[in-house]
């Protein structure tokens, strides 16, 4: 069966609430339905047939051919199968999502995988601020499964993180893992201002010193442990990378002491 | 009793009575498999039989350093019990004294089961609080700081309900020094069965039991009717030229681990032929009142 797949007719004259766009949200729904859902965000919104061609009937497998930055919300609350994105992508792509596969071949904006619990979200591009993070007056933010970003995250990626993975293969911005109480950010490349500010618990691990390591955060030493290794492994069979990150003996500090400071920083290159 | 014969060994045309039972696995890993192995012989002592000492274990097989999941040498151990509550207390008990000591240890899942036990779960406090819960690859560890660094461990090893206990296989031999030669013969083929461990000492018996006996409160006592110094004062069932008898008892992870165990020590024994080894090999039942597993030697047969 062919996947079912949006073709964008054009730019978007409004921004877009894709999140009835996933499949359990579509399941039984037939092409005629779906053409008729209302996804505009103005006072007269757009409906799907309005701005997409609609084709193919897997709705376990949805393809957006073409994306825009005005594409919100695409894969939120997703639980099951997988979507695809040829193109970018607009704010909190993948918010609250529990299970499944998105594939976003281009840029993300604000928030993706805001409050996710579980799934897969890869990102061919760069992310926006906020990656993973709470929306204002959430305590969390993302809460399980895993982030892969192929460019670089903007600021604050894994902000109040609880649990999960977040890969970030080009650096990130300032306070990578701000306010997280755990969880695992794994970034290569450039890292901005003071990550792990104010974090509880949880891991960064670097593939090289951050330029920037706040004060509140205490060396600890080459470490002799296992989780590099293992973790390493898990990187590799994953195929998030290529190489170990870590090595068989990282640095290590630990922090943030301005809070709980049950939280590590950790890279293998001083 | 029908006769048959292989390699000049007479062997009885009789079974191998076994029973069902709880198990789990966990993969034991150290910077060498000497540490390895220590930390597994440590955890699986005093666990011979479940009569005395709570539950079955030793080490299944080893593991090389790329098959394990951190990449360092280990080897899988196997815990059998007769009931899940005594198999998890068993198993918190040992890897908290024994494998959370050895240096440079951590510990895995050995086991996809129908159920789970508690691993790192139950040692995580040890770390005072300053203990580390890491998800990823759908699995869960606990990282517990301790004074050499750090002791990783699975959360949750699996548990099966499959397993089976007490295969056996009794050779016997003109003297005691040709019944040891082929008990170690059939020891080092059955080793190299995967999912079946040998619980006694080098897995060998040499107090082959019946079931209960004269005094009060004996589960078991000697197998009197192969005890060589009793043949002629009890009911035995040894000719002249046995007298020494020695026993491998087989626990398996699954009914097939058991019986592809006894055959590989049916053939290292029968192999190894009656001048230097056993004259008869023979097996242990209850005439069928023990458990529901029967292994006929028979059928067994290289």
């Amino acid at each position: 069966m062919k996947p079912l797949t949006f073709t964008l007719r054009s730019e978007p004259d409004e921004r877009l609430d894709l999140s009835g766009l996933t499949p359990h949200k579509l399941h039984g729904m037939q092409p005629a339905d779906i053409a008729r859902l209302p996804i505009g965000t103005s006072r007269r919104p757009a409906s799907v047939g309005d701005v997409f061609k609609v084709a193919g009937k897997d709705i376990s497998n949805i393809v957006f051919s073409g994306g825009s930055a005005r594409f919100d919300f695409v894969g939120a609350e997703m639980a099951t199968g997988q979507i695809r994105v040829e193109g970018d992508v607009g704010a909190r792509a993948g918010r609250r999502m529990s299970g499944g596969l998105l594939n976003i071949e281009g840029n993300a904006g604000l928030q993706a995988g805001s409050g996710m619990k579980n799934g897969r979200i890869e990102i061919g591009g760069d992310a926006g601020d906020g990656l993973g993070g709470p929306m204002a007056g959430e305590i969390h933010g993302m809460a399980g499964g895993l982030v892969i970003v192929g460019g670089r995250a903007g600021h604050r990626p894994g902000d109040k993180m609880r649990r999960g993975v977040i890969a970030l293969l080009k650096g990130c911005g300032d306070y990578a893992g701000f306010g997280m109480t755990a969880g695992t950010i794994v970034a290569i490349g450039r890292v901005g201002l003071y990550p792990g500010h104010l974090m509880k618990r949880g891991s960064l691990l670097f593939d090289r010193r951050p330029a920037a390591l706040s004060p509140t955060f205490i060396d600890c030493g080459r470490v002799d442990i296992v989780f590099p290794t293992l973790f390493d492994r898990y990187l590799m069979e994953d195929k998030i990378l290529d190489r170990p990150l870590l090595g068989k003996k990282p640095f290590r500090f630990g922090g943030d002491n301005a809070v709980l400071g049950k939280g590590e920083i950790m890279f293998p290159r001083g | 009793m029908q006769e048959l014969i292989r390699n000049g060994i007479e062997i009885d045309d009789t079974f191998a009575e076994a029973f069902g039972m709880r198990a789990t696995a966990i993969i034991i890993t150290a910077p060498s498999l000497k540490w390895a192995r220590q930390a597994a012989t440590t955890m699986t002592g005093f666990a011979t039989s479940v009569i005395g000492c709570g539950c079955e274990a030793a080490i299944d097989i080893d593991i090389p350093a790329s098959a394990t999941p951190d990449g360092r040498p280990g080897c899988r151990v196997m815990i059998f019990a007769m009931g899940t509550d005594e198999l998890q207390k068993q198993l918190k008990t040992r890897l908290g004294q024994c494998v959370l000591t050895s240096p440079g240890s951590a510990c895995f899942s050995g086991l996809e089961g129908s159920a789970s036990l508690d691993l790192g779960s139950s040692l995580r406090y040890f770390g005072d609080g300053w203990q580390i819960s890491k998800k990823f690859g759908g699995k869960h560890y606990w990282r517990v700081p301790v004074m050499d660094g750090e002791f990783l461990c699975e959360a949750k090893t699996g548990l099966t309900k499959e397993a089976v206990g007490g295969g056996n296989l009794f050779l016997l031999a003109a003297d005691g020094e040709r019944a040891l030669a082929a008990a170690e013969r059939a020891v080092a083929a059955i080793e190299k069965i995967p999912g079946a461990i040998m619980p006694f000492p080098g897995g060998i018996v040499r107090s082959g039991s019946k079931i209960g006996g004269k005094y009060k409160g004996m589960m078991a006592s000697t197998n009197d009717a192969y005890a060589p110094t009793l043949r002629g004062v009890t009911k035995s069932a040894l000719g002249p030229g046995i007298n020494a008898i020695l026993e491998i008892v087989i626990d398996g992870q699954t009914s097939e681990a058991v019986a592809a165990a006894m055959r590989a020590g049916l053939k290292a024994v029968i192999n190894f032929g009656p001048k230097r080894g056993a004259l008869r090999i023979s097996a242990g039942n209850y005439g069928g009142k023990l458990g529901k597993f029967h292994y006929h030697l028979r059928d067994l047969l290289p």
